[in-house]
């Protein structure tokens, strides 16, 4: 692993690079993204945001001391992209690192990216960057052609300095003066070519992470302005729970304690110190009454309860004639308990009033959107106030972030003039972030003589994986205001990305197929996007099914998953995976062991990926140890392999806490699964033996994103391993001891 | 008031003798290393060492903690001049969003003082106290097991 360092003296080294080579195609001309390409009546669109925001200094701006500022309107969540979007500038300007700052989603200084989220921060924002820094490296030499009395095309540029043949330079910064940098990206703009490259698809280390190793302030739950006030709040017990009776003042009369805030059941306490205000919040909580709890479904019976509400039925494949004639049929039914987000630090904001103007610094996906939704609840004109991201501890989706920075600006309202920083409570995180939904999938199939499936039919049960704010209903304490917020009416998330039915049509090619999206209203939890929405339960589904028919086919999954693909770039992933784990067909594994492997390009639109994976069963207690992971990944052009590996990495390891262990519990009223001994999480003990991913580079296609490729796949390949080694098929998630043990008649 | 020693040096604490270390540490100390995760002692996230021994700081109140030695992740290195562990975190790239990373180095500093030739069993029951949800173990055991290799080398030269 290159240092920076390193890396800058390496950029130093190789010295100018002549402009002349042959550039890439421009990307008028390239198959794009679906927002890309011929706009109407043959207007060239820019790609990726650019065609949203085409002005060159909303994305990169030149300084007269020659560092250049780039704004990203996406923000790094702990993927990295911060470190991709600073690669994808340096590469295109050709400035080192050092001479870049970068801005991330702030609603006064960035563009107005939506949320971060869907996988869709390279596409949408490192391409509009990339081309943004490319088209002012074009101008700049263009000017400095000029300034020179030179041919354009014979200087050379390097580290912000253009030099002529005859040896006279002129400095990026010398050439601000007579800039135009707020004109639009020009369409012919072209990017280099790979072979060109010195920082994209190069070992280059994470900006962000020495800072975060050594105790930088670098999180939102760092912050620590002058005069700031600890605020905590008290969530009610359950949904639907209204304060009815509560007595303020023994809280109000504890050392430190500067206000408590009410309104309507909506509760909260200001103090000096945290401590203070953790004191004071356990107080507050003792002396409250709430009435009117909802009652919850229960648990047992949520997949049966959730597919008699009323759906609303969509057919999102409709190919060829079901009820085709085949050597045998199999029909299977699948389920997913509701999972969390469970963010390891719980969600944070500050917020500031300052006369008529409200400051939120918060880790939410979406600072326009929070901005929005801020506006709605406090009544305020969204001009009047700045949402600016922060980093926080990693989301997955929609967490706890939006309802923090809703608590802190409420509360900042009531306490003018101070910086009031909130933190929710652990039990507060888990109890009331909207959740990952509970769905239910039914499939069948039929495959003929020569063990190619001839029919397929898929239904899937969902209810939306999206009531992001937006509305002030949306977020949680405009539901507990004495004039509460109705939340947004839940949509489904249209296809080809889609929402509960995210990847439910298979990428496998079959004669005739129907798949149909039952999407349903009804949502007995508070639910939201959890990182894939209902990829992971779709993949998991189709790729256990899958593995069904190819039993069924007396087929090897592998190769019975190979007859089925047409695509290329699918071929190469799942060959790619089984090539590096060794995949031998009927392997001869000891008693207990098995060995699994599924794959899915994500949302059928992004990365391809592939894992394979062995693991063994424990019959007496039910546990299931992972041992060897391989997986593979084809990400587009990889502008930062090792970001790809983590992000891979990191996906198996989650996906597979997810599968193992993990379901929201709920009694009555009540979420019940509110700390880590509830909710457990995959700790050293049980993680994989080793996990190894192979990127396969493809330097002449787009960014595909990548951060969710791996959630549905490493789901199916462990139930796939867990029928090879124990005989039995388990279809319904979690896979944890209890169930485990359950299935194989323990 | 409470006396406390932290990476070292004296501090005077004012709060009151059952506060968590870790608002002192947070707050007080203004040290951003050690982080609230949970506040019931099961992430790890807030961990410091107390004498050597990696301990919740969310759940230790400073009236235990007179006259004994805390370290917390700044005590292990800066950013300009980053500690052996840090060292081999960083160049492991092993984190993601990493707010549970100082958690995982203090303790790995921990381990290497107490288990300097653990087996990968025992750095994983070892690191089992702390919790990682973006998933970046498989990273963090290869950052602990080249931090063990290192301060082993180290050992030898020296």
């Amino acid at each position: 692993m290159n240092a920076p360092h390193s890396r800058r003296a390496f950029l130093a080294g190789t010295g100018a690079l002549v402009i002349a080579f042959s550039s890439r195609k421009a990307f008028a001309q390239e198959g794009g993204p679906p927002n890309q390409g011929m706009g109407p009546a043959g207007v060239k669109k820019l790609p990726g945001d650019l065609s949203k925001f085409p002005k060159t200094d909303s994305w990169i701006k030149l300084e007269a001391n020659g560092r250049v500022t780039v704004f990203a309107g996406k923000a790094e969540l702990g993927t990295g992209v911060k470190t991709a979007f600073t690669q994808c500038a340096s590469e295109e300007i050709d400035l080192p690192a050092s001479s870049i700052t970068m801005i991330t989603a702030d609603t006064a200084l960035t563009n107005n990216e939506g949320y971060t989220a869907g996988s869709h921060s390279m596409q949408d924002c490192g391409t509009a960057i990339r081309y943004a820094a490319a088209d002012l490296r074009a101008t700049l030499i263009e000017l400095a052609a000029t300034r020179l009395s030179a041919n354009a095309a014979e200087l050379k540029v390097a580290n912000g300095v253009i030099t002529a043949p005859d040896g006279h330079k002129v400095t990026y910064g010398e050439l601000v003066d007579g800039l135009d940098q707020a004109r639009d990206v020009r369409p012919e703009t072209k990017i280099k070519p790979n072979n060109a490259f010195t920082v994209i698809g190069k070992p280059f280390d994470r900006v962000d992470i020495p800072g975060k190793l050594t105790g930088t302030e670098m999180y939102v739950q760092d912050m620590r302005p002058e005069g700031m006030l600890h605020a905590r709040v008290v969530r009610p017990p359950g949904y639907g729970a209204k304060l009815s009776n509560i007595d303020t003042a023994k809280a109000e009369k504890l050392p430190g304690v500067i206000k408590v805030v009410r309104d309507g059941s909506f509760l909260a306490v200001v103090a000096q110190r945290e401590d203070q205000a953790i004191l004071a919040m356990h107080v507050l909580e003792d002396s409250a009454h709430w009435d009117d709890q909802t009652k919850l479904p229960k648990q047992s019976d949520i997949h049966n309860v959730m597919m008699a509400f009323p759906h609303d039925d969509t057919t999102i494949l409709d190919k060829g004639i079901l009820g085709q004639p085949g050597a045998k049929s199999l029909k299977a039914s699948y389920s997913r308990q509701y999972q969390s987000h469970a963010s390891i630090g719980p969600s944070c904001a500050l917020a500031l009033m300052e006369g008529d103007k409200l400051t939120v610094w918060s880790h939410a996906q979406g600072m326009f959107p929070l901005q929005n939704g801020l506006s709605k609840l406090l009544a305020m004109p969204p001009e009047n106030i700045r949402c600016i991201h922060t980093e926080g501890s990693g989301c997955y989706g929609h967490n706890g972030a939006d309802d923090a920075a809703a608590d802190a600006a409420l509360i900042a309202r009531a306490v003018p003039g101070k910086p009031i920083r909130v933190q929710l409570m652990r039990e507060q995180e888990n109890g009331w972030e909207p959740f990952g939904p509970a769905m239910s999938t039914n499939v069948s199939a039929t495959v003929d003589a020569a063990g190619k499936i001839v029919d397929w039919q898929y239904d899937v049960w969902s209810t939306t994986h999206n009531n992001r704010p937006g509305g002030a209903g949306n977020l949680l304490a405009g539901q507990h205001l004495a004039t509460p917020f109705t939340p947004d009416p839940p949509k489904p998330i249209p296809q080809p990305e889609g929402g509960g039915d995210r990847n439910a049509v298979p990428l496998y090619v079959f004669p005739n197929a129907r798949v149909i999206s039952r999407f349903i209203p009804t949502m007995p939890l508070r639910v939201s996007a959890l990182r894939g929405l209902g990829a992971y339960m779709n993949v998991f589904s189709i790729e256990s099914f899958m593995d069904e028919m190819a039993d069924a086919a007396n087929t090897d999954p592998v190769e019975f998953r190979l007859k089925h693909l047409e695509d290329p770039r699918a071929r190469a992933i799942v060959e790619k995976a089984a090539k590096e784990f060794g995949w031998q067909p009927n392997a001869k594994l000891p008693r207990g062991h098995g060995q699994g492997f599924a794959f899915a390009r994500y949302k059928n639109l992004g990365a391809y990926c592939a894992v394979a994976m062995d693991l063994s069963v424990d019959r007496q207690t039910g546990i299931i140890k992972i041992g060897k992971v391989v997986a593979s990944v084809d990400s587009g052009e990889a502008v930062n392999h090792d970001g790809i590996r983590n992000q891979i990495e990191g996906g198996i390891v989650q996906s597979a806490s997810w599968t193992l262990l993990e379901e929201v519990t709920f009694s009555g009223t009540e979420i019940t699964s509110r700390d880590w001994s509830s909710y457990p999480i995959l700790r050293f003990t049980d993680i994989p033996d080793s996990v190894d991913v192979h990127v396969i580079d493809r330097p002449d296609e787009r960014f595909l994103g990548t951060g969710e490729a791996a959630q549905g796949p490493t789901g199916a390949a462990i139930a796939n391993a867990v029928r090879r080694a124990t005989g039995v098929r388990i279809r319904n998630l979690p896979l944890n001891p209890a169930n485990v043990k359950a299935a194989i008649g323990v | 008031m409470a006396t406390l020693t932290v990476n070292g040096k004296q501090h005077n604490i004012d709060a009151a003798p059952s506060t968590p270390l870790l608002y002192v540490l947070r707050n007080d100390l203004k040290l951003n290393g050690a982080k609230y995760g949970c506040g019931l002692g099961q992430c790890g996230s807030c961990t410091v060492l107390v004498d050597k021994e990696p301990v919740y700081a969310c759940v230790t109140p400073i009236s235990v903690l007179e006259g004994r030695t805390i370290t917390t992740l700044e005590g292990l290195g800066t950013p300009e001049n980053p500690g052996p562990v840090q060292r081999a975190f960083i160049a492991e790239q092993a984190a993601q969003c990493g707010y549970c990373i100082p958690g995982m180095i203090v303790r790995t500093q921990a381990l290497i003082e107490h288990k300097p030739k653990a087996t990968e069993q025992e750095i994983r029951d070892y690191m089992a106290p702390n919790l990682c949800r973006c998933g970046t173990q498989v990273r963090i055991l290869r950052a602990i097991r080249r931090a063990l290799k290192e301060t082993r080398t180290a050992e030898v030269v020296r």
